[in-house]
């Protein structure tokens, strides 16, 4: 069982009567010839690096090595504590653990690229918030690590997930796509619903760049993060509703790739451009240097 | 094209920040340490490109010197790489270089120095998403990924030997997935370069090290 489109793997979960995450794991199980007990157990690791790494972020107060991220996460989770968030507790608590984990990755702290370092944040705020506030289990989480994978096996196939290839919407928006959908289906929506999920938050960010301030993982990074995390959750909110997105899944993925390719090479990573490119990032640029 | 596993999507675990800047930077370390088979004593790290531009931020320094410690990417002492170099007694340096234009941006020269005073120098680049590529080992061209169980087999260039030594992987049940051979001269030094699918027991490397006309034979796995 194998698919490298969207409409493939739709295809495959109407044949089978499955779910995402269930087509996934039957791919996983043939690529690696794994059994589903090994691969839970393998994936289980990854979910526990993921929440203690929520967890790190949360409480620490550890600034990263350049000086530029740290207590973030946390003010922001604090915050939400002392006072109603503006918006919302669930998607406040999905802000804050997205920031949280992308600060245990500027300290030299474990994560699960999800898909990539930079972009680490999004997938387990996303998830692990859902399971808080709607009680799911290990396994339900499980399930919704499958999904967002599926959904970044497509895009990893057919476009990049690399800043440096297609800018931070490869990244950021690749991983608040695999999210999305992951959400779609945990909270009892069609793969149909969630590719559309997916879609509309590939569209959202169409053209982000990416231009980190002396070329570290932290500014804009962090923040992006947290925009990805909100991202995920109003794109599964709308296509849960039914809302659909016009250009179907695949040629989103595409034209994404398009216009990463188009993106200027100030703009991938070189950190040359956008912000990096500012007064500012060239100042704290030279004072690291 | 390659088949994406699901953790290669949801994953790697590793230690940030940047998976070319510090995992593809530890895994080129660890080819080191696997290369140099011994008690280290020396390492001196030439940085070139991105490497030696923003290495301090990334990590790429503990990165680089934990790899060559034997820890692998996803490993938290990473971090506390130096104060381990010191508890183990590995002295170490980083010089800024540059390697040339047609280098990969992020590109490092190792040169490790043993207990017994010998040497070994390699050249490797991380090109993205904590993938590398040697190029380069004691002053020899070649090309590998460290992503399968990798053979490294200098021999001397004569009918035979690769012969001897497919062989033997073939009795051994081992299934070379890829493979090319490298030599300077007809006759003279040359590498095999043996991409397997499974693990390879240390039997099987003791009795390629016995072929006549086999110089080595190093095992690279990362894992």
């Amino acid at each position: 069982m194998n698919f490298t489109k969207g409409e493939e793997l739709l295809a495959l979960c109407q044949v089978h009567k499955r779910g995402i995450h269930a087509v996934m794991l039957r791919r996983e199980m043939e690529l690696t010839e794994l059994s589903e007990m090994s691969l839970s157990a393998k994936l289980r690791v990854s979910l526990d690096v993921m929440q203690r790494a929520v967890e790190r972020g949360l409480t620490q107060d550890k600034k990263s090595v350049s000086g530029l991220l740290g207590g973030d996460a946390k003010k922001v989770s604090e915050h939400a504590e002392k006072t109603k968030a503006v918006c919302g507790s669930l998607m406040s608590k999905a802000v804050s653990r997205s920031m949280a984990v992308l600060e245990v990755n500027a300290t030299m702290g474990k994560v699960v690229a999800a898909p990539t370092a930079g972009s680490s944040g999004i997938v387990p705020g996303v998830l692990l918030t859902l399971a808080e506030e709607f009680m799911l289990d290990d396994d339900a989480l499980l399930k919704g690590l499958m999904t967002a994978g599926a959904i970044g096996l497509i895009i990893t196939r057919n476009a990049t997930v690399a800043g440096a290839e297609g800018g931070c919407q490869a990244e950021t928006g690749s991983a608040a796509a695999m999210a999305a959908a992951a959400v779609v289906e945990l909270m009892g929506g069609t793969p149909a619903m969630a590719l559309h999920a997916a879609a509309i938050c590939l569209q959202n960010v169409l053209g982000l760049v990416c231009d980190p301030i002396a070329g570290l993982v932290e500014v804009p990074c962090q923040h992006r993060n947290a925009l990805g995390a909100a991202n995920a959750l109003v794109s599964a909110e709308m296509a849960l509703a039914g809302v659909t997105s016009v250009v179907p899944f695949d040629e989103v993925v595409e034209a994404m790739y398009r216009v990463g390719r188009a993106l200027p090479c100030e703009l991938r990573e070189t950190a040359l451009g956008g912000l990096a490119g500012t007064p500012t990032g060239q100042r704290i640029k030279g004072e690291l240097a | 094209m390659k088949e994406y596993s699901l953790f290669d999507i949801v994953g790697p675990n590793m230690i940030g920040p940047s998976s070319s800047h510090t995992a593809g930077a530890c895994r080129l370390g660890y080819v080191a340490h696997k290369l140099a088979r011994g008690k280290i004593q020396e390492v001196a790290f030439s940085l070139h490109g991105s490497f030696a531009a923003t290495y301090r931020g990334h990590g790429t320094d503990k990165a680089l010197l934990g790899g060559v410690l034997g820890l692998l990417p996803d490993d938290e002492s990473l971090r506390d790489a130096f104060r381990l170099a010191e508890e183990r007694g590995v002295k170490h340096s980083f010089v800024l270089t540059d390697l040339g234009a047609e280098q990969h941006p992020n590109t490092v020269r190792i040169t490790v120095t043993k207990g017994d005073q010998q040497r070994m120098t390699m050249l490797g680049s991380s090109i993205g998403g904590g993938n590398i590529r040697i190029t380069e080992i004691d002053g020899f061209n070649l090309v590998f990924t460290g992503e399968y169980p990798t053979l490294i087999i200098p021999h001397i260039d004569k009918p035979g030997v690769v012969g001897q030594v497919t062989s033997i992987l073939g009795q051994r049940a081992v299934n070379i997935a890829f493979m090319r051979v490298y030599r300077e001269h007809k006759g003279k030094n040359a590498c095999m370069i043996i991409e397997t699918d499974g693990a390879i027991r240390d039997a099987v490397l003791q009795e390629i090290r016995g072929i006549q006309n086999v110089t080595n034979a190093t095992l690279v796995s990362i894992n």
